[in-house]
């Protein structure tokens, strides 16, 4: 059986899941196209896993369908398994079995020839580890071969869920740099669940925000900023008691929040026209900067402009 | 075969060799049990008896005193004064009678601490033995002195004594089909509940029933790799056993293979059925200690199970770990063949089944 090309990745229809008290998924509807890398973007607890779990086919929806190449789980698993590569979050192999021999126990699965499981052990840098235990592999190690393991059968769709959580940023470079050779070869959809904007921005071109189960902003990069136009930002700490009627007062200033302790920041316009008049008006209050920084919005404050809480939460 | 049954069943033999816990536990563990106790229980018989003697101001007894005055005089580490007799026997080894003199409240005392087993309170005319009629060492006690008294012999004349050390009757031959059938128990529930719910909680599970490998594939393998496995732990004791003690195998092996397989697969199919839903393996090691410590202790493994109270004995006897020790037992020492094992051999695979079936129903395989 092959891929019908015209068929959407992932097609989600009010997609539903919940556990007892909570619903983790919360009638999401969307589709994903074939060769797209896609970011699902939200901090823990967002629903992202359940999502993921349930586009692997490792958990099954209260109501709504999932459409993974056109075809639903039920009936089509041993054909779904096939096209499907995935990194669960935090997998840990059998510790005593070596590198090589836990990519050959995954390979037999797929039947797949020992020259893909060589190929593959370079891919991820793991040839040096060939003959280590799994359980003496470092975060980053574990982490490619796990990826590893998920790209041994060359799969057609690649789900991995938070792959660079937890490692350091050398380790989460060598893993983007994987992904990006594999972006090249246009035949792979990915999609990533990730915590860290800087991921979602460099390797996917579309990101999905979510919260509580529901997506609360899609789009690229430029979209989402463009879209969601929040303006640009001026933060600074004062050296005395501003006025800060004076500054809402500006010509280009939207608003005006506290940030942390005696932080200012300023939502404006536009920093390059704004920033003078800002200054001007400092100098009207005889007010002298402690600390001052422009800069754009990014998703960052994007997020926490739209959930009013940080990633990290 | 296929490649990847091989490469599931490897895991564990891989495991089991990578793991130096793994060896010593199930290899060395049941060969070092078997050589204490077999050690323990087949020594030199060798008995001691002990008595204080309470003296009475009117005078000895008369077979007492002409027995004590026989004996060699000690000084124990409690600076008591002991008296020592030995006597040995061509057929009941060696038995030392201790007396030791002192006053009642004493003898008690020395009676409660265990130091002695009887006191005699002598008199002219008579004897007095106290002792407590539950505990047969004090009786054994009691029958020795008395007729050793009366005709200076442990046993009386025109009896004789033929002790039993044949192949097949002593502690040791009881011992080792136990340990055997108790090896493959432990080697079971650990290497597949526990090693299960180890898959479970590290996730491991659910990244390989994300591929395309056969479910059934992954369940058989871990039967192979326990059957082979325990098949090696059991071949290891019984040539040591063999080596060491010269026990052989008075009945059917085909019938003893057979035994074994259905015990395994009685094994296997529990461990199915209780790790089926667990996703903790500190929930694990509980399960497996509630299933096994019941089991070691009731179903004879070291002792005989006749000693507990005859009602419970029927459901003694249909423990798993009972069908199986009892079986190997019977095949080992009793000659046994298929017809005597029969019982065994219809239970254990009918159990294996059931629970094979319900615990596959409930797999949490996510």
């Amino acid at each position: 059986m092959d891929i019908d090309s015209s068929a959407p990745a992932i097609a989600l229809h009010s997609v539903i899941k919940k556990f007892k008290e909570v619903t983790a998924v919360n009638d999401l509807s969307f589709t994903i196209g074939q060769g797209e890398f896609v970011a699902l973007l939200g901090p823990n607890g967002a629903g992202k896993t359940t999502l993921v779990e349930m586009i692997e086919g490792l958990q099954f929806p209260t109501s709504g369908e999932i459409f993974v190449f056109g075809k639903n789980w039920k009936g089509h698993q041993h054909f779904l398994h096939r096209q499907l590569g995935i990194s669960l979050q935090e997998t840990r192999f059998i510790d005593k079995l070596t590198v090589y021999e836990t990519l050959n126990l995954f390979a037999s699965f797929y039947n797949l020839p020992v020259e893909r499981i060589n190929q593959v052990m370079s891919m991820v840098g793991l040839d040096e580890k060939r003959k280590t235990y799994t359980v003496n592999l470092s975060g980053g190690q574990r982490q490619r071969l796990a990826l590893g393991v998920g790209l041994l059968n060359n799969p057609r769709l690649l789900l991995l869920d938070e792959p660079t959580t937890g490692l350091d940023p050398t380790s989460r470079r060598e893993i983007w740099n994987i992904l990006m050779d594999l972006k090249k070869n246009e035949r792979t959809t990915l999609i990533l669940t990730t915590h860290y904007m800087e991921e979602a921005s460099f390797l996917c071109e579309r990101i999905i925000i979510m919260d509580h189960g529901k997506v609360i902003a899609k789009g690229t990069l430029d979209e989402l900023l463009a879209h969601h136009n929040k303006g640009e930002i001026i933060e600074f700490i004062a050296g005395c008691t501003v006025n800060t009627d004076q500054l809402a007062a500006i010509p280009g200033v939207r608003s005006i929040h506290r940030a942390s302790g005696d932080k200012l920041r300023l939502i404006v316009d536009n920093i390059i026209t704004v920033l003078p008049l800002v200054m001007q008006e400092m100098d009207k209050q005889m007010c002298g900067f402690m600390s001052l920084e422009c800069r754009k919005f990014t998703l960052d404050d994007l997020f926490v402009s739209l959930t009013g809480r940080t990633l990290n939460d | 075969m296929s490649r990847s049954l091989i490469q599931l069943s490897l895991i564990h033999f891989r495991e089991f060799v990578r793991e130096p816990g793994i060896l010593f536990w199930s290899i060395f563990f049941p060969m070092l049990m078997a050589w204490v106790l077999g050690i323990a229980f087949s020594s030199k018989p060798e008995t001691l008896e002990s008595f204080a003697v309470v003296k009475n101001s009117e005078g000895p007894y008369f077979g007492l005193k002409t027995l004590i005055d026989s004996s060699k005089l000690k000084i124990n580490r409690a600076h008591q004064v002991e008296y020592v007799k030995v006597f040995e026997d061509s057929k009941l080894g060696r038995t030392t009678f201790r007396f030791t003199y002192t006053s009642w409240d004493s003898a008690l005392i020395m009676l409660k601490r265990g130091q002695i087993q009887l006191i005699l309170k002598e008199s002219p005319s008579r004897l007095e033995y106290h002792f407590d009629p539950r505990s047969s060492e004090a009786k054994l006690g009691y029958i020795y002195l008395s007729s050793l008294m009366k005709n200076g012999k442990l046993h009386e004349a025109g009896e004789d004594i033929m002790p039993l050390t044949r192949i097949g009757t002593r502690y040791i031959d009881f011992l080792v089909p136990g340990l055997i059938a108790l090896g493959m128990m432990n080697s079971i529930f650990w290497g597949m509940c526990y090693g299960l719910v180890e898959m479970r909680m590290k996730k491991l599970l659910r990244r390989m029933v994300a591929t395309p490998m056969k479910k059934s594939e992954f369940l058989l393998s871990h039967f192979i790799a326990r059957l082979s496995l325990s098949l090696l732990e059991g071949l290891i004791l019984l040539t040591f056993s063999w080596f060491y003690f010269h026990i052989t195998i008075q009945g059917s092996i085909a019938a003893l293979l057979l035994v074994f397989f259905a015990g395994d697969f009685a094994f296997a199919g529990i461990s199915i059925l209780v790790s089926s839903r667990v996703s903790n393996t500190r929930v694990a090691t509980a399960i497996v200690n509630a299933m096994t410590m019941p089991m070691m202790v009731l179903s004879g493994v070291f002792f005989s199970y006749h000693n507990f109270p005859d009602f419970v004995i029927p459901f003694i006897k249909v423990l798993p770990l009972t069908l199986l020790a009892d079986s190997l037992r019977s095949i080992f020492i009793e000659g046994a063949g298929f017809h005597e094992v029969m019982g065994a051999l219809i239970i254990l695979p009918l159990l294996g089944t059931i629970t094979f079936t319900l615990g596959l129903k409930w797999y949490k395989w996510y």
